[in-house]
């Protein structure tokens, strides 16, 4: 059996998480997700501002901080935090803890393969837009193929302390020291999709464990110091997800298929670029305190193709806010919401969309939301998205005035105008995995 | 007899772009057969009503008591795109539970 622990479910969860893992009890290896969809465009920025960047820069300093006990305890760590730039993590890494073995995983950055790919003969069509890569190329930012657990499991078996990545999928960083250790053969469908299926569970971290959970929520322990998930795994596929005794939060089979069915699509192909797992083949059972046993699943092969995620820049946005206080605090701040777009109308400012939700009534929920006619407070929300910065950025303008020339009673306007923000928008597309190949190295 | 979904069901909710999913699972696996009949396509695309502007899928996972709702162009364009606070369906998931369905086969 293998201990396999995530610490991280994306770039900003807790700092702490990792650090009380390999302290607080017995794992063996360390995954960490850094990646979320548009986070390559801004790793692809960074990078062309200075080329020794472009990875998660939370990572090295992490890797600092537990160095000493990974290497006490032989503990390896995987994660996809080299973004667009994996040797520069490394080295990065090796600053911060001289001495550690760092191996990266190469070839997912395919940006300057593009026009190569288009001229022969892939049109790289969006998998929600249905178009061709060639109506947005000129603003195409970032692309990379998600690249599965083998590459990953090849890293480890140079005896790396430290395995980097770039785009690798969240569930592979799971799945590759089962390869690794057990020596699960490339073939073995329904070990994969064991693995897999554990690697979704924990790949959002807290969220297996009683975060943002509904289960019983005001009863779940120690909130504060909540342990993040641990995959027991054995040679056979069948595995448990615990956390370290003594930990908060809970493990139990509800906390774990709420978790289970987090962003799913059609659970009987869960696509990845290792095996297509079926969810519908899950047995899962309470088998102890804060344990929770997984086995009985299947999968089949993996497809043909993999995953590009492309990014791309699709215009600017604002979004600024004002509080409106008792009495009549939605009448007012909807009076407000009609005199900012008579404003905008009256610039000649033209927009792809104007959207306004009102804070403590109705912007979760729109229409569905229960009836509060008269809040003691509330939040004004306007947003602006449009293709021009400039147009964008006079739309920013327009909401601190009111708080002298609207309706009464506005606050909370004390951070000012709100910034322009350019949108960066995903473009998911297909290409045959024998154009992706990828490749090893470890960096002294 | 009417019940609100929060006496049967737990969610959980997110996203896939400009498609939101919303897993429900039964707090009592025998309540399972009530979740497949009552909590049809139709009934949460109605029961959501503009919130979502496309088509609502539903995909069965009996070994878990549990169905998956997929909601497509639900979130104002999705991810970075959109303008809504809650651009991801984080909360999505709680406004479905507030769904009245007839069970009348409750097993208390």
């Amino acid at each position: 059996m293998i201990r396999i622990a995530n610490g991280q479910g994306f770039w900003g969860d807790w700092l702490e998480a990792p650090v009380r893992l390999v302290e607080q009890g017995p794992i063996d290896y360390l995954a960490l997700d850094y990646l979320a969809e548009v986070t390559m465009s801004i790793l692809q920025k960074q990078k062309q501002a200075d080329p020794a960047l472009g990875y998660a820069r939370d990572f090295p300093p992490l890797i600092g901080r537990i160095a000493g006990k990974i290497r006490e305890r032989g503990i390896k760590v995987i994660a996809n935090a080299g973004g667009v730039n994996p040797v520069g993590c490394a080295r990065a890494v090796l600053k911060a803890a001289a001495g550690l073995r760092v191996a990266v995983v190469l070839g997912d950055d395919v940006f300057s393969r593009l026009d190569e790919f288009l001229s022969r003969g892939y049109p790289l069509s969006g998998l929600d837009s249905g178009q061709p890569l060639s109506t947005i190329r000129d603003r195409v930012l970032s692309a990379n193929a998600y690249i599965g657990a083998f590459p990953l499991a090849e890293a480890l078996s140079t005896g790396a302390d430290v395995v980097i990545a770039g785009r690798s999928t969240d569930t592979a960083l799971a799945l590759a020291p089962m390869i690794h250790h057990f020596g699960w053969s490339d073939n073995d469908w329904d070990r994969l999709a064991a693995g897999t299926v554990a690697g979704h569970i924990v790949e959002c971290g807290a969220q297996a464990t009683g975060g943002n959970s509904q289960v019983d929520w005001q009863s779940i322990p120690d909130m504060a110091n909540i342990g993040y998930p641990i995959i027991e795994a054995e040679p056979d596929g069948v595995f448990t997800i615990t956390k370290h005794a003594g930990t908060g939060g809970r493990v139990n089979s509800h906390v774990v298929k709420e978790q289970l069915l987090y962003e799913l699509g059609d659970p009987r192909n869960y696509l990845t670029p290792d095996c297509v797992a079926d969810f519908t083949s899950i047995q899962i059972e309470d088998s102890g305190p804060d344990r929770v046993r997984l086995q009985g699943i299947r999968g089949g092969p993996r497809p043909a193709s993999l995953k590009l995620s492309i990014s791309y820049s699709a215009g600017w946005k604002a979004t600024g806010t004002l509080v409106y206080s008792w009495p009549q605090a939605l009448e007012k701040a909807r009076a407000a919401d009609a005199i900012v777009r008579e404003r905008l109308r009256l610039l000649g400012l033209g927009f792809d969309e104007i959207y306004t939700e009102i804070l403590g009534v109705n912007a979760c929920h729109g229409p569905l939301a229960p009836d509060a006619s008269d809040p003691p407070e509330v939040q004004l929300r306007i947003g602006v998205r449009g293709p021009d910065r400039g147009q964008v950025d006079r739309f920013t303008r327009e909401l601190v005035p009111l708080v002298l020339n609207g309706p009464p009673g506005a606050t909370g306007f004390g951070e000012g105008r709100p910034p322009a923000r350019e949108i960066v928008a995903y473009w998911p597309a297909l290409i045959p995995r024998e154009e992706i190949r990828t490749r090893v190295e470890v960096v002294e | 007899m009417k019940v609100p979904l929060s006496r049967l069901a737990h969610t959980r909710s997110g996203d896939k772009g400009d498609t939101a999913n919303i897993g429900v699972i039964a707090w009592d696996p025998r309540h399972y057969p009530i979740l497949l009949r009552e909590l049809t396509p139709e009934r949460v695309r109605r029961h959501f009503g503009d919130l979502v502007r496309g088509p609502v899928e539903r995909f069965e996972l009996p070994n878990l008591a549990a169905l998956n709702f997929l909601l497509h162009h639900a979130l104002g364009g999705g991810g970075t795109v959109s303008l809504r606070l809650d651009a991801q369906g984080k909360t999505l998931g709680a406004a479905v539970l507030s769904l009245e369905i007839e069970a009348d086969d409750l097993v208390e």
